[in-house]
Order: structure tokens, then sequence, then C-alpha cells
């Protein structure tokens, strides 16, 4: 296993395409509902809890092998707002540019061939990590680290806040957040016991609906 | 858990020169430079003058609306169909240059819905003279200035006035009303630039943008000429 395939999986400048997507701040700032740094730090919290615990479920579960197809599936029923599952579709054949180049693998290439129009980007940051030689839970660190860290770095364009910040609300959010990757790849790992349904399921309705709301904006910074 | 060694060395080069069944895909012209520069209005006077003899199609970043793919529409300079916007999360040199997924899979999409296509024009979002397109994303690119931003910018330099594979100054028309020296600029684009081009237009004559579009043609000869080898 490589340590720094993890970090290289879990930066920013990683080219996938997150850097255009604001995880549902933009339209928090825009209801004024994130103004500030403690604000800022509620919405990640969130944001970890839910979006980034579900989708760290289904990283873990695809790192450690199982069903991709059945995956993508389990994703777009945990995925009620149409608009966000296209982007969840739309960053996950980002992601399989990126993927390809840096950790290629037949799992990958079978998944692409049966979603042509793109799998969950947590589905293929799953099956990445796999290929990198990544375990489970390392999966699911880079899927809840990233589930606050995109809103946080998208906050400090809209709001112009102190990147120092932005950056102590990622760190005060850290034990959290291995929480939530060790949370999601216990689950993960009943997967072969107990089916997909052991995997989380925890939503947010306030993204989803805003989220749909954001996506038919005529001008905005960010495509999500 | 272990690297898949059935695909050890499989690479998938962002500006691969051919399309996955073989043919050769269309050219990719980038055009960058600073806000209000006449990037738009370039892309716009290029598909009037291009447009009969290719088939064209324009991808815009626009930093926060989609202003520019909405200008092109109204002045109806190609169909709808042939013209995609990407949003760039306030980071327009991001999306051209570090991060320029959504950008080539606007690009794959017009080739696949619009093929086959000649030349795909990638107009960036207004952005700094640092910026410049990524080799993984065009295969040329031009750097749009103008006269009235001041007449000190080519000596100023930056990586869009040095390596663009053309400088284009723009609005020659104002230089006597803003106090533009084109020949210093002449003069101190060619100290940044060398042996590059370098073309002074004015949009706002007839056909202000000939030079341009013979500069494009010749790099469209140029990737058929390589393509038939």
């Amino acid at each position: 296993m490589s340590r720094a395939a993890l970090l290289l999986l879990a930066d920013g400048r990683f080219p996938a395409g997150g850097h255009a997507h604001s995880g549902g701040v933009e339209a928090a700032v825009a209801r004024r509902a994130v103004h500030d740094t403690a604000s800022l730090e509620a919405f990640c919290r969130g944001r970890l809890h839910t979006t980034g615990l579900t989708t760290a479920g289904l990283s873990a579960a695809a790192a450690a092998g199982h069903d991709a197809l059945l995956l993508d599936d389990a994703a777009d029923a945990r995925t009620p707002a149409p608009a966000l599952r296209a982007v969840s579709r739309r960053l996950g054949r980002q992601m399989t540019r990126a993927a390809r180049a840096t950790f290629p693998s037949a799992a990958l290439e079978r998944l692409a061939a049966h979603r042509p129009q793109g799998a969950h980007q947590p589905v293929v940051l799953g099956l990445t990590a796999r290929a990198a030689g990544l375990t489970p839970v390392d999966a699911a660190h880079a899927a809840a680290y990233e589930s606050a860290g995109g809103p946080a770095t998208a906050a400090v364009r809209l709001l112009s806040l102190d990147p120092l910040d932005a950056s102590r609300v990622l760190a005060r959010l850290g034990v959290e957040t291995d929480r939530v990757a060790t949370a999601a790849a216990d689950a993960a790992a009943r997967v072969a016991a107990e089916g997909v349904d052991a995997l989380p399921s925890a939503s947010s309705p306030l993204l989803d609906i805003t989220g749909e709301q954001h996506a038919a904006w005529t001008v905005r910074l960010f495509a999500s | 858990m272990h690297l898949d060694h059935s695909l050890p060395h499989q690479h998938f080069p962002s500006a691969s020169a051919t399309r996955p069944d073989g043919h050769r895909r269309a050219l990719r012209v980038g055009l960058g430079g600073p806000v209000g520069s006449g990037k738009t209005a370039s892309v716009a006077a290029l598909c009037r003058t291009l447009r009969d003899r290719y088939a064209l199609a324009v991808v815009t970043n626009d930093i926060y609306t989609r202003e520019d793919a909405e200008y092109l529409l109204r002045e109806a300079v190609l169909p709808p169909e042939r013209i995609a916007a990407v949003e760039t999360g306030a980071c327009p040199h991001t999306a051209i240059r570090d991060d320029i997924s959504a950008n080539l899979e606007a690009v794959e999409h017009l080739e696949e819905t619009l093929h086959p296509l000649d030349l795909v024009l990638i107009e960036s979002g207004g952005d700094n003279l640092t910026a410049t397109f990524s080799k993984g994303l065009v295969d040329v690119q031009i750097f749009v200035i103008d006269v009235s931003s001041g007449d000190d910018i080519p000596r100023k330099g930056g990586p869009g006035i040095t390596t663009a594979d053309l400088l284009v100054v723009n609005k020659t028309d104002l230089a006597p009303h803003v106090g533009a020296d084109l020949a210093a600029m002449a003069a101190d684009a060619r100290r940044q630039r060398g042996d590059l081009p370098v073309i002074f237009t004015s949009l706002t004559s007839d056909d202000g943008i000939r030079e341009v579009a013979d500069w494009v043609t010749g790099h469209l000869t140029e990737w058929r000429a390589e393509a038939a080898v």
C-alpha cells in the first residue's frame, strides 16, 4: 500500500473536476445560512455526517471489491435529487479520466463500459483507491475528507473568508472525519453478509432542495 | 490489493490526436486573455469567417454566467448545439490549465454529437496575464490583449504574452484615443516573443479578423496534412 497514493487522491489539486463544485455551499451562502467561519463549520459538519458518511460508505465498499454496478445503483438510491445525481455522475466521469492516467484497472474499465454516461463519483473513487492498493478505510477517508474540504475551499472564494480560518475548520473536523471514515468502512465490511443495505444512507433534505434550486440559477460561480 | 498488472502501461493522453474510432479529431484552438480584451468578439468573428468552409464548434468558460455563450447565440454565429458553456468554480485558469476535465468533456461531447468537426475554439474566461491553456486541452493557443488596457502590457510579459502561439493585439482603432503607441507595443512583443507571431486587429473594421482567421486556417491545414501522413 502506498500512503502517498492516498494523499494524491485526497488532494484538491487532483485533476478530477472537483474545483468547479461547491458541495452546496454556494446555495447556502446565497441564503446567508453560511456567512462566516462558524456557520461554515456547521455546514461542513452537517455535510460530513450526511453526504460524507454516505459517499464514504460507497467508496469503502467499492474499494473492498464489491460489485461496482450494484454500488452504483445503491448510490442512485441514496441520491434522491436529480440535479445531484447528475453532478455525481459527471464527477464520476471526470474522475474516471484521471484514474485512467494514474491508477488504471480492469475493474474501472468494466464499470465505465457499463456506465458510459458516468458512474457515481464515490464508486469510481473506491475503485481507483483499490487500484492504487489502498484499503476500504483509506477510500472512506478520501470521500469523507472531500465532503467537507470541497465546501470549505469554495467558501474561501465565495465569502473572501480567511483561508487560515477555513483550514482551521477542517483541522477541527479531523477527528470527526476519522470517525465517519471508520464507521463507513465498518458498514462496508458488513456488505458481504448483509448486502448494500448495510451501507449508510444518511441524507440532507435541505442540501437536496437547494441543490435542485442551484441547478436552475442562471448566474453562479460553481457548477453545483 | 495490488496494482492491476493487466494494464501496466496503459495511458490515455488527454489530447490524443485521434478519436477512439481512429479518425483524427478536430483541431483545438484556445483563446485566452484579460477581461474585456475582445476574446468573445474574436471568437464570433472567427466563426462568421470560417463557418462556411469548416465544421466548427465553440466551448466558452464564463466566470459566473453564461453570458459569453449567450452573446454567441444572440449574434447567431453558430447554431446553439455547436456552443457549449463550461462552469469554472471561480477559477477560470484552473479550468483551462490545472484541471481540464470539464473542458475536455465539453470538447468530446461536441465531437461526438457533431462528428465530423474540423475545428473547436475554446474561449477561456477573462483572466490575468499568467493564464495559459494546458497542452492536454488545446493544440495551439491565441492570447488576446487590447491597446486600451495599457500599451505596456507586452513589455510586462507573463506566460500568456511570451508563450502563446499567437498574440493578438486588439482594438487598434482605439489607439489614438487612449494614447497607445502601437510601434512600441510591437517592439516589446517582439522582444518578449522572439519569432512567435503577433497580429494587430480592429474588429470594428470589415474583415478585421482576416489575418487571425488565416493563421487558424494555416494550422488547420497543417493538422490535416499530418493526419494524411
